[in-house]
């Protein structure tokens, strides 16, 4: 247990991501810290899956409108899966458009519950390979910020976001 | 073909910043897969998955079909690049688009789809940041990962200076990236139709996997109501679950990332509401989700290569660039002289002989030496060189037959259609090496005259500028016949196999073999064998290299049968004998002579790992020494054997690590290729005449790397093997 999320934070520190960790309880004040406004977010119980949690402590505005989503510096999802031995998230893609609040924006904040890490891409693959055979569902395994290479140096911030935080969230307490 | 010209405009204009780059992806690929604990084993279990899913293409197409219309989707399967435009402009048409945004995708390059929909007056923007360099500037892509890979940051900023005149001239990485997202983003937001690529889609359930980086494709298929996708029928694997080594491989394989920033798996349509991004007023939540989802299927000749014995490896590829920029020669041209069409790289080969036709693959098929490098790095384990010869051999027999006085006297191949003349004569360069050896010598001096040498340049393109092999009147045959086995009781028995080169021309290498074998306690004899067939190989001719397959291993038969080992000196010839006769002799007799071959390191490491002493070889107390291996010996994992034989010698070994010397057999004796050979082996001199290397005597184990370092450096390279003999 231990081992997966160390090789995750591990991960994500060498893909340049900043971590932190939170409780349920705790959540809101730790999407507070993290974001930069302004913020926009999805409903959490959508993907957390715990109708208990809420963004309504925090300066996220849920479900913004499409102007406010453009506007916005920050937007704030959940995140499926995380894969220990590359410190990717899996990112799902749901009617409340958190597709694109985690790609119209310049910093993505995403919310992962510590039970979701997979230990690694063979394991996530096959949980992803299950779920689409049930739901027919589609996902992104997204690693880091975007990136190109394309003007002549490695840049970060290509067309998707510059900055990823990734709370994660630990059972109990 | 590219003329020495244009090789030398290429390299003056583009190769500084295609070298820079893909050495770059090259040297990450080895750090990344070298991360990878089960390396091998995935590329085993991607190879398996497409070589089942080619087999089961035609079910796997029906199912596939099945799966998307069940999920709401339409599939269409276009026979050409022409009837897959008329179906994507309907659709087009249809959704009455003005505007349609593109993700990088080499098939909709190879169906030219831009064109077609441009002349429908719809704007057709590409928004990967390097495909959208291209499109300003109006230029081919010359990489088939990274398209504009051939454009330094200086030519970019000076493009968009002066095409858009932003108020303040754009300058950094960062300031032109930036610009390139603002201003791609407000046209992707307003456009109606996004047309993606597909890297992988999954029959089961209709999943399609597309690998980027920039997070424009994302946005391409996010931000509009109709997605095309368009993919060769090559795409389709079994399950999602089939993904795996595929994720894990293709950017450790191309740009040596471990993974790309976005693997996206998209079971279209997809539920991300569609926005209008002017609306202030509506929660995104409320937007419906009323997508429409095209598959566009290409066959553009693809089924018909999957019944071609030969080409049908070519639909393996994941195009990730690897056979690319592990190419020595690539590194100095790009895909602008290397690659045909669409496709570049060693890979480009089979995929424009089976698209295309013959003639596009002849524009660059030469540029291919065999050298093998790409072979281990290909994550699907697609022998590329073979693909380049088995086209080279279609091309040469489209040829008519040279009538030359030279072709009948030097040339007397086994080609029923025959190979042009410059071809014939490197194929058949045994003739030459026996009829030089013979009349030595006389035929050295010969070869030297200003005259002899004007008729080699304009008969057969010999370049002038480089020497010429100088013939030993002694051949080894016949300098090991004149002796007696040195060696009582023996510890195992060998036949040293005398290929051409030691047997005509360094002949000294030989004996040192010999006398080296001999001090470990081996019986060695020398006796005369046909030339492996190497050289007929490389320029194409399959018939003349499988003939002498077939006479080398009946003249090594008796000896193997006796319980001799063969031992090969030229790393090229033992390459034959282990990898490439598979291809040309039947399972028992290349098993034969493949199990019991060795090269001479790999033989001398075997017999002091299995108790020889060192003491009787010439040792050294710390000599430092600086060893370049063989191309197709490295491929081979046969480079560390020599290290550690020097090594415990006493040697202090440093490695060059180029990928090849550039002369790579008869390659830089051509004229038009001199240059290029000689900008490769440049990579190759800079590495010798490093700090603590530059003084260092110099060893090499294959002749034309002996040659090339040799016309490269003031320092006379020597083969290792002559170090050891006493
Ligand atoms: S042939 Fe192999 S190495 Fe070359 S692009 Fe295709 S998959 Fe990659």
């Amino acid at each position: 247990m231990e081992s997966k999320r160390a090789s995750f934070e591990g991960a994500l520190e060498a893909l340049g991501v900043t971590v932190s960790t939170t409780t349920k309880s705790e959540l809101e004040a730790a999407v507070t810290e993290a974001v930069t406004e302004p913020a926009v977010g999805i409903a959490l119980d959508e993907t957390v899956g715990d109708e208990a949690v809420s963004l309504t402590e925090t300066p996220v505005t849920v479900d913004p409108t499409p102007v406010a989503l453009r506007e916005a510096a920050t937007g704030v999802t959940g995140a499926e899966l995380g894969v220990g031995d590359y410190g990717s998230l899996v990112l799902s893609m749901t009617e409340t458009a958190s597709e694109l609040v985690s790609l119209f924006v310049e910093r993505h904040v995403a919310i992962l519950h510590e039970d979701d890490i997979k230990p690694d891409m063979d394991a996530a693959v096959a949980e992803l390979d299950e779920r689409f055979t049930e739901t027919n569902g589609s996902a992104i395994i997204a690693t880091g910020p975007s990136a190109t290479a394309d003007m002549g140096a490695l840049v970060k911030g290509a067309h998707g976001a510059k900055e990823v935080h990734v709370i994660i969230v630990e059972e109990g307490a | 073909m590219a003329t020495a010209d244009e090789l030398r405009e290429l390299m003056r204009t583009e190769g500084a910043a295609i070298a820079e780059n893909t050495q770059g992806f090259n040297a990450g690929r080895y750090d990344s897969v070298g991360d990878l604990e089960d390396y091998e084993a995935l590329k085993q279990a991607a190879r398996s998955i497409k070589e089942d899913a080619i087999a089961e293409l035609p079910d796997l197409l029906d199912q596939l079909t099945e799966t998307i219309e069940a999920n709401g989707g339409t599939v269409y399967i276009a026979d050409d690049a022409a009837d897959a435009n008329e179906y994507i402009r309907n659709v087009v048409d249809d959704r009455a688009a003005d505007r349609v945004v593109k993700s990088k995708s080499m098939t909709s390059e190879e169906i030219e789809v831009n064109d077609a929909l441009e002349a429908d007056g719809v704007d057709v923007v590409e928004t990967d940041l390097g495909e959208w360099v291209l499109q300003v500037a109006d230029e081919a892509p010359s990489h088939i990962v990274a398209p504009a890979i051939h454009k330094s940051r200086e030519s970019i900023a000076e493009l968009f200076n002066e095409r858009f005149d932003p108020d303040e001239p754009l300058e950094t990485a960062e300031e032109l990236t930036h610009f390139a997202r603002e201003k791609l983003g407000e046209q992707i937001i307003n456009a109606e139709v996004g047309l993606t690529g597909a890297n992988f889609i999954a029959a089961d359930t209709g999943t399609m996997a597309l690998v980027t980086s920039e997070g424009n494709a994302r946005k391409t298929v996010a931000a509009t109501d109709t997605h095309v996708a368009v993919a060769g029928v090559e795409k389709v694997i079994p399950t999602v679950a089939d993904l795996h080594p595929f994720i894990e491989l293709i950017g450790r394989s191309g740009t040596g990332q471990d993974i790309t920033s976005y693997v996206s798996l998209l079971t279209p349509p997809v539920d991300t509401p569609v926005v209008d991004f002017t609306d202030d007023e509506t929660p995104l939540s409320e937007f419906d989700s009323d997508r429409d989802f095209h598959l566009v299927l290409i066959d553009n000749g693809r089924l018909d290569m999957r019944d071609d014995e030969h080409l049908r490896e070519t639909l393996y590829c994941i195009r990730c660039s690897a056979c690319s920029n592990s190419c020595a020669n690539f590194q100095s041209v790009g895909g602008h002289a290397f690659g045909g069409e669409t496709y570049s790289g060693g890979i480009a080969t089979g995929w424009e002989a089976g698209i295309e036709g013959l003639d596009v693959a002849e524009e660059f098929n030469d540029l291919c030496t065999g050298c093998t490098r790409c072979v281990n790095a290909c994550p699907v384990g697609i022998d590329i060189p073979w693909i380049n010869t088995v086209v080279r051999d279609r091309i040469n027999r489209g040829k008519d037959t040279p009538g030359d006085w030279l072709v009948d006297g030097l040339t007397p191949d086994e080609e029923d259609d025959g190979a042009p003349l410059q071809k014939r004569f490197f194929g058949n360069f045994e003739t030459v090496a026996k009829l030089g050896s013979a009349t030595a010598p006389v035929s050295n001096w010969l070869a030297d005259t200003g005259v002899s040498r004007q008729v080699m340049e304009r008969v057969l393109g010999i370049d002038p500028r480089r020497d010429l092999p100088a013939f030993e009147r002694e051949t080894l045959v016949d300098w090991a016949a004149a002796r007696d086995s040195q060696v009582d009781d023996p510890e195992r028995r060998a036949v040293l196999y005398p290929d051409l080169y030691t047997n005509h021309v360094q002949v000294e290498r030989g004996k040192a073999a010999v006398k080296v074998l001999e001090s470990l306690g081996v019986d060695v004899v020398v006796p005369p064998a046909p030339s492996s067939g190497r050289a007929p190989l490389s320029q194409g001719m399959v018939a003349t290299a499988t003939d002498h397959a077939e006479r080398v291993t009946e003249a090594l038969e008796p000896y193997t049968a006796d319980g001799r080992d063969v031992v090969v000196i030229e790393p090229s010839d033992h390459a034959m004998f282990t990898r490439e006769y598979e291809r040309l002799l039947d399972e028992s007799a290349f098993t034969d002579i493949a199990e019991n071959s060795y090269e001479v390191f790999e033989y001398v490491f075997g017999l002091l790992d299995n108790g020889a002493s060192i003491e009787a070889l010439s040792t050294v107390a710390g000599a430092e020494i600086a060893y370049h291996s063989h191309c197709q010996q490295r491929t081979l994992g046969l480079e560390a054997h020599t290290v550690a034989v020097l090594e415990e010698c006493g040697y202090d070994v440093v490695t060059s690590d180029v990928e090849c010397c550039g002369m790579a057999g008869s390659f830089g004796y051509k004229s038009d290729y001199y240059e290029l050979s000689m900008d490769v082996g440049d990579r190759l001199r800079t590495q010798l005449r490093d700090d603590g290397v530059q003084n260092r005597p110099v060893v090499a184990s294959g002749t034309s790397c002996l040659e090339q370092i040799d016309a490269l450096l003031e320092r006379q390279p020597r083969h290792p093997i002559e170090l050891l003999a006493t």
